[in-house]
C-alpha cells in the first residue's frame, strides 16, 4: 500500500518538475529556438567549411605537387604565398580551442556586431574547414597519381583532370569521413552559449538556471543530441554501405 | 615528326637522361629496349611533357614544346599515351572513359564522341564492354580499352609506355594484337617494351638505351642479329 502511495507521489514529484521546466510560461519553446539555431549554425557552418576546405585541400595539393616543378615568376611567388598562409590557417585553427576561436571573432574581429548568430556560424565554418581540408587532401593524396596523369596525357587541362577524374574518386572515398566530421561539427556548437547565442545547450541552460531545477532540462538537451547524433550516423551508415556497393560493379 | 635535341633529365642529384638526340619521321614505328632504370620510360614520359626536361628541346611538327608559351594541353591531344598501369578512370563506365576527354576538350559532339568510341571498340572486340565498369574487366581488356581510349582523340603519334609488363602472360597476345593492328594502319608509334618478339617484329627503329644514353640503334635485324655495343650485347643475351 505504502509502495503504491509512494510511486504515486514521485510520479506528481516528476510531473510537476515537467510542467515547471517545459510547460510553464512555454519554457518548451527556448528548447526549441534553441534547438532552430543549433541546426542553422551547424548546418551553414558545414556549408562554410566544405568551400573553405576544398579550396585549401586543393591550394596545397597542386603545391605539392606541382610547385618544386613550377617556373619561377609572379605566379610561383603566389601560388607559394597561398600555400603558406593555408598552412598557416589550418595550424592556428587546429593548434587553437573553438571556444577561443568563438570568442576572439565575437569580441575583436567582429566586436562592433552583435549578430551572435552570424559570428558563431562563421567561426564554426572556418574552424571546420581546416579540419575538412585536410580529409579532402588526405582523399586526394590517395588518389593514384597515374589518374592525373592519364587525364592529362588526353590533353584535358589540370583543373578539367581534377574535376572529372579526381574528385569524383575523392569525394567517394572521404564521404564517410566528412559526414563524421560535421557530426563532431554539430556537437561543437554547444559552446555557442558563449558569445550569448541561444543554441540549444544554452535552452536547456536558461532553463536551469530559472527553474532551479537541472535534471529535466538538461537530461532533455542531451538526449535531442543523441537522437540527432543517431539520426545522422544512420544515414552515413547507410550512406556508406551504399558506396560500398558501388566497389563491385 | 619529333625530334628530340639534347634531352637531359634529372631527378634531384640524379640524372637520368644524359643528352638524348632523336628524329621521329611520321609513320616510323620506334620501339626503345633497356635494363631498368636505363631511362626508357622517362624519355618516353618527356615527349608528351608528363616529365618536363631539365635541358633541351622537344619539337612536335615543328613546335618546341618545351617552350614555356607553348600550350601542352592542345599537343598532348595529338599524341595518345598507354600506361603500363592501364590507368582506366574507375568511377566511369568504358564509354565514358572513352569519350570524356573528346567531349570535355571540345574536340567532338557527345554523338560523334560515342560514335567513334563505338567503332573503336568494335575494332578491338569490347563493343559488349561498352557500359561496363574497367574493375570487370581482366588486365588485358582493360590495356585494350586504355589504347581505344587513347586513339579516340584521333592522335598523330601513339606513346607506349611497358604497355604488357603488368599483364598476366595469357593477355599478353591481345594486346600485342591490338598494337600490331595499330602499326599495319600506319600509326608513328614509339614503344618502350620488354617484348623483344614485338620489337623484332614490328619495329622500324629499334634503340637501346642503358644509363640515360641510346647507346645503339638500328633496324630490328642489326640490333638483335648483330649487335655492335657489348651492352648491347649483355643484355640481349640476358633477355633472349
Amino acid at each position: 500500500m505504502t509502495l503504491l502511495t509512494d510511486l504515486a507521489a514521485w510520479f506528481d514529484g516528476v510531473k510537476a518538475e515537467f510542467i515547471l521546466n517545459f510547460i510553464d510560461k512555454s519554457r518548451w519553446r527556448m528548447l526549441l529556438t534553441g534547438l532552430g539555431n543549433t541546426l542553422l549554425i551547424a548546418f551553414l557552418a558545414c556549408l562554410i567549411g566544405i568551400a573553405l576546405g576544398v579550396v585549401v585541400a586543393i591550394l596545397r595539393t597542386t603545391w605539392d605537387n606541382a610547385g618544386a616543378t613550377m617556373r619561377k615568376g609572379p605566379a610561383r611567388f603566389v601560388f607559394s604565398l597561398l600555400n603558406r598562409l593555408c598552412l598557416i590557417y589550418t595550424t592556428i585553427i587546429r593548434g587553437t580551442p573553438m571556444v577561443i576561436q568563438l570568442l576572439i571573432m565575437y569580441y575583436i574581429i567582429f566586436a562592433t556586431s552583435d549578430n551572435g548568430v552570424m559570428v558563431a556560424t562563421l567561426a564554426f565554418g572556418i574552424n571546420s574547414g581546416a579540419y575538412v581540408s585536410e580529409i579532402f587532401r588526405s582523399g586526394i593524396m590517395s588518389i593514384d597519381k597515374g589518374q592525373m596523369e592519364a587525364g592529362r596525357s588526353l590533353g584535358l587541362n589540370y583543373l578539367k583532370t581534377m574535376w572529372f577524374v579526381i574528385a569524383p574518386q575523392v569525394l567517394k572515398n572521404v564521404l564517410p569521413t566528412l559526414a563524421n566530421e560535421f557530426i563532431t561539427l554539430l556537437k561543437e556548437t554547444s559552446v555557442a552559449g558563449y558569445v550569448a547565442v541561444s543554441d540549444l545547450t544554452f535552452a536547456g541552460n536558461r532553463i536551469r538556471g530559472v527553474t532551479y531545477s537541472p535534471f529535466m532540462p538538461l537530461i532533455a538537451v542531451a538526449i535531442i543530441y543523441l537522437i540527432l547524433v543517431m539520426f545522422l550516423t544512420r544515414m552515413v551508415g547507410k550512406l556508406e554501405r551504399r558506396l560500398r556497393q558501388g566497389d563491385n560493379r | 615528326m619529333i625530334t628530340v635535341k639534347g634531352l637531359k633529365k634529372s631527378f634531384g642529384q640524379l640524372e637520368v637522361l644524359k643528352g638524348i638526340d632523336q628524329h621521329i619521321t611520321p609513320g616510323e614505328k620506334v620501339v626503345i629496349i633497356g635494363p631498368s632504370g636505363s631511362g626508357k620510360s622517362t624519355f618516353l614520359r618527356c615527349l608528351n611533357l608528363l616529365e618536363r626536361p631539365t635541358e633541351g628541346q622537344i619539337l612536335f611538327e615543328g613546335t618546341d614544346i618545351t617552350d614555356p608559351k607553348c600550350d601542352i594541353n592542345l599537343i598532348r591531344r595529338r599524341m595518345g599515351m598507354v600506361f603500363q598501369q592501364f590507368n582506366l578512370f574507375p568511377h566511369l563506365t568504358v564509354m565514358q572513359n572513352l569519350t570524356l576527354a573528346p567531349i570535355q576538350t571540345g574536340q567532338m559532339s557527345k554523338a560523334e564522341a560515342t560514335e567513334k568510341a563505338t567503332r573503336l571498340l568494335a575494332r578491338v572486340g569490347l563493343l559488349e564492354k561498352a557500359s561496363v565498369y574497367p574493375k570487370q574487366l581482366s588486365g588485358g581488356q582493360q590495356q585494350r580499352i586504355a589504347i581505344v581510349r587513347a586513339l579516340c582523340m584521333n592522335p598523330d603519334v601513339m606513346l607506349f609506355d611497358e604497355p604488357t609488363s603488368a599483364l598476366d602472360p595469357e593477355m599478353v597476345g591481345e594486346v600485342l594484337d591490338v598494337m600490331k593492328q595499330l602499326a599495319a594502319e600506319g600509326m608513328t608509334m614509339v614503344v618502350v617494351t620488354h617484348e623483344m618478339g614485338f620489337a623484332r617484329e614490328v619495329g622500324d627503329r629499334v634503340l637501346f638505351m642503358d644509363e640515360g644514353r641510346v647507346l645503339e640503334e638500328g633496324t630490328p635485324k642489326e640490333i638483335f642479329e648483330n649487335p655492335q655495343n657489348p651492352r648491347t650485347q649483355d643484355f640481349l643475351r640476358k633477355v633472349l
